[in-house]
């Protein structure tokens, strides 16, 4: 249904006159309003079984009126009908007199819609820029809202770089003007620098440029939704890594009550804070359905996971400014004599992890590197200690290790960091942190039977009992590395064996 | 509540709005369906790293060829075309494929499964099902991988048949080219999510929302060039099964006591000769296409003999990789 709706700009709701309004009615026309659809037909079928009785739709339609009237729908119309006879559906039925309104196909027919983005600012996001020569640069893209014509100034959303368009190019001749919905070329009279992903809006009404707003969710997937966790946010032409840091609420769809959540599930509504890695250009939904739209997709797998529909920019990041620093990474470089790297060991509980770290970090310091181990368990004493083993706080927990991790590697040190890190999608967000080629990923495989044999904290022999609930490998998930930089197999090898195949592998770090 | 829209100026006259009401400002339904086919092809082209276009010469490849001919203009599509030749089309489709990439410029591909040319596969000793299996399907499975494409647009719609009704616009599909109606992704708004893994591509649609009526309409308002058999002329057929068969060269097959017979026909829809039937037609003018079209209550497939061939077909032919 919301797939639906999001491309619809008018709904039929469908009553049975014999039932009445129901909690699916209200429940369809909450979906409705969120998704910015504001036309709305309340049609009252099967009234031939209630004698056409006219009490009964007035009944229906002042119940719905009751419920709705803060759904901001510009139109509600309802018609009673019946579909089998086909009264009021062509033609004005005989049994209804006293109904003066128009037929569901005449309303159809009549309705203006679509005039909402015409009359909004002008927004376009470039799609693709169109090179056929060097005497010709165009910007390919649908106009989201407004009109445009030669002459117009226009501005490059993100940049505030600004132009004039001096043609509107199509296969069947330039055009005078232009209006949303169109797909065309604009030719610009100045060489601006603009691409793929860029907004183009009226200089007199900007969209929105930033990294947080809070948004509405509607989640589509069997994986629940994890604050925290690193997925990609699509947004106009544009698909930036983020994710949400707050869910504030999600909506008992049936009574609209709002409802505290840690997650949200399939189907679910919500309401959540999202930060995006980049700035984008965005709208508010109700100002905009095609600026103010946006689709989050998994990492790993590439499935579409939810729609969001923006309903305001977030201001807080604009006043905290990056320090500019006078010592730089290259300076810290010169006087360690080595470069920064950050060491990631993944792998299951006492697959040996800590155990080749620790040698490996001993090595590394008698060749007088400066380093720094990061341990799960130390960590979990302190900084993270409000943390639990749920997916949703395994996510958080990795996220403040890696930022530590980013923290130390700017400083010049040799991160070790040694946790299960059991998901791809986090340890794929700790390696986009940092430059490419200072991640490296130790993959420590040992197979879960090793692991249990060996139990040196006795973890396993609980797990197993059923004493420790979420326990990687066990009860709760753990995806190995398709392509890390050290494959480790432990069960041939002695740790110092382990250890020396990661130090080999470092050379390249050190002048 | 979550935080529904502010009350805003909707009931209140609006002037921008009032001067909208004007006619230039109403968009026909054909411009609104061109214009979500360009956005569709625009977005393939820069998303995907390798993209093709399968053009199979018919009225619909016609009309998706043209709106990628808008699409880019001035510049030509970035894109070349592949044509899967079975080698039973008809030979006015050859001739008019050839002629056609010659005028507007652009690379053409055509693939043959050899192996099946040389095994003798054919319509008439073989039954719909393996000959299409063969010829097409395999034949396009190894064509996209020979040259490692990872989209390729097709003309199908939503209306021809109950299983592409499920199909969305990005069909999503596994590195050896499975189609599974169950794990395809939700279309919201215009946001198409064209991420693959390695190995996997997409099949786009981008005439999924258009009817046959909007085809026709369309090739007559844009003046669209056509294979001359959907118009009608006295034509060499046999009747089999109930279904006019044209006799296209001398590789056809005879069934004890067919004879052929100069009927006024026309195709409504092309493919292989010997598995596609004509229908009994004066329509000799895209008007008159169009008049009989609006009034036809068959499907413009029923006149393909591979859909019948055994119940479910065309889904089966999907998931195993047909377009």
């Amino acid at each position: 249904m919301v797939t639906g709706a999001s491309g619809a700009e008018l709904a039929i709701l469908l009553v049975d006159a014999r039932r009445g309004i129901q909690v699916q009615t209200r429940r369809h026309a909450f979906i409705c309003a969120m998704l910015g659809i504001r036309h709305v037909v309340l049609a009252v079928n099967k009234i031939d079984l209630l004698s056409y009785s006219q009490t009964v739709f007035e009944t229906i339609k002042s119940e719905f009126a009751a419920f709705s009237g803060h759904f901001n729908f510009h139109s509600i119309t309802a018609i009673p009908l019946s579909a089998r006879y086909g009264d009021n559906v062509a033609a004005h039925s005989a049994h209804m007199p006293w109904y003066h309104g128009t037929t569901l196909l005449g309303h159809l027919e009549n309705i203006e819609t679509g005039v909402d983005l015409i009359a909004a600012p002008f927004r376009m996001a470039v799609q693709w820029v169109n090179r056929p020569n060097l005497d010709f640069r165009g910007f390919s893209g649908t106009i989201a809202s407004g009109i445009v014509r030669p002459g117009d100034r226009l501005t490059v959303a993100a940049s505030g770089a600004g132009s004039t368009v001096t043609r509107i190019v199509t296969m069947d001749g330039d055009r005078p003007e232009a209006i949303a919905g169109d797909a065309v070329t604009l030719v610009l009279a100045d060489e601006i620098d603009a691409s793929r992903g860029d907004v183009f809006a009226a200089p007199t009404d900007l969209p929105d440029v930033g990294e947080q707003f809070t948004a509405d969710l509607v989640w589509m997937s069997d994986t629940p939704l994890l604050p925290g966790r690193a997925y990609l946010f699509r947004v106009g032409t544009r698909t930036v890594s983020g994710s949400v840091t707050k869910l504030k609420y999600k909506v008992d769809i049936n009574n609209f009550d709002h409802i505290a959540a840690d997650d949200l599930g399939l189907n679910e509504i919500g309401h959540a804070n999202i930060s995006l890695s980049a700035a984008v250009a965005f709208d508010a939904y109700d100002d905009n359905r095609r600026t103010g739209s946006f689709i989050i997709i998994d990492r790993v797998s590439n499935a579409t996971l939810a729609a969001g529909m923006i309903r305001h920019g977030l201001r807080r990041a604009t006043n905290v400014h990056r320090q500019i620093l006078t010592v730089d990474r290259a300076a810290r470089q010169k006087i360690n004599g080595h470069k920064p790297a950050i060491l990631w060991f993944t792998g299951l509980s006492g697959s040996g992890k800590s155990t080749i770290a620790n040698i490996v970090e001993a090595r590394l310091a008698g060749r007088g590197a400066h380093t720094y181990m990061l341990d799960g368990d130390n960590i979990r004493h302190g900084l993270n200690r409000d943390l639990g083993f749920t997916d949703a706080d395994r996510v958080e927990n990795i996220r403040r290790v890696a930022e530590v991790a980013k923290l130390f590697a700017d400083a010049g040190l040799i991160v070790l960091v040694s946790f299960i890190s059991p998901f791809r999608a986090e340890r794929q967000m700790a390696r986009e942190l940092v430059e490419a080629g200072q991640f490296y990923e130790v993959f420590v495989d040992t197979p879960i039977e090793l692991c249990r044999q060996r139990d040196p904290k006795g973890l396993y022999k609980k797990a197993d009992a059923g004493k420790i609930a979420n326990f990687t490998g066990i009860s709760s998930p753990y995806e190995p590395p398709a392509n890390p930089e050290f494959w480790v197999e432990t069960s041939d090898k002695t740790p110092e064996e382990a250890a020396n195949i990661v130090v080999d592998g470092l050379n390249a770090l050190f002048y | 509540m979550l935080d529904l829209p502010r009350p805003r100026e909707w009931f209140k006259p609006d002037p921008v709005k009032h001067i909208l009401h004007h006619s230039s400002y109403r968009r026909t339904h054909l411009r609104q369906l061109e214009d979500e086919s360009i956005e569709i092809i625009r977005e393939v082209a820069a998303e995907f790293r390798n993209p093709v276009m399968l053009y199979s010469i018919g009225k619909d490849s016609a009309v998706m060829l043209h709106l990628a001919m808008k699409a880019f203009y001035p510049s030509i599509p970035p894109f070349p075309l592949m044509h899967i030749d079975t080698t039973w089309k008809f030979r006015e489709m050859i001739a008019f494929r050839d002629a056609t990439a010659k005028r507007l410029g652009l690379k053409l591909l055509t693939y043959t499964n050899e192996e099946g040319v040389a095994a003798g596969i054919n319509p008439f000793d073989y039954g719909a099902s393996t000959y299409t299996g063969i010829m097409k399907t395999d034949a396009l499975k190894a064509a996209l991988n020979k040259y490692g494409f990872d989209a390729a647009f097709g003309g199908a719609r939503r209306d021809e048949e109950k299983s592409r009704a499920k199909e969305r616009i990005f069909s999503f599909r596994t590195a050896n080219h499975g189609w599974d109606p169950k794990a395809q992704r939700p279309e919201l708004w215009r946001l198409f999510n064209t991420r693959i893994a390695p190995g996997e591509s997409i099949r786009v649609f981008p005439l999924s929302n258009w009817t046959e009526a909007d085809i026709w309409q369309y090739i007559e308002q844009e003046n669209i060039p056509i294979v001359p058999l959907y118009y009608a002329a006295v034509r060499p057929v046999v009747e089999r099964n109930g279904q006019l068969i044209m006799v296209d060269d001398d590789r056809f097959k005879f069934l004890p006591g067919e004879v052929v017979q100069q009927k006024m026909v026309r195709f409504r829809t092309l493919g292989c000769y010997p598995l596609t039937a004509a229908v009994e037609s004066d329509a000799d003018t895209l008007g008159k296409i169009v008049d009989e079209m609006l009034a036809a209550r068959t499907s413009e497939r029923s006149g393909r003999l591979i859909d019948h061939d055994e119940s479910g077909a065309m889904e089966k032919k999907k998931r195993e990789g047909y377009f």
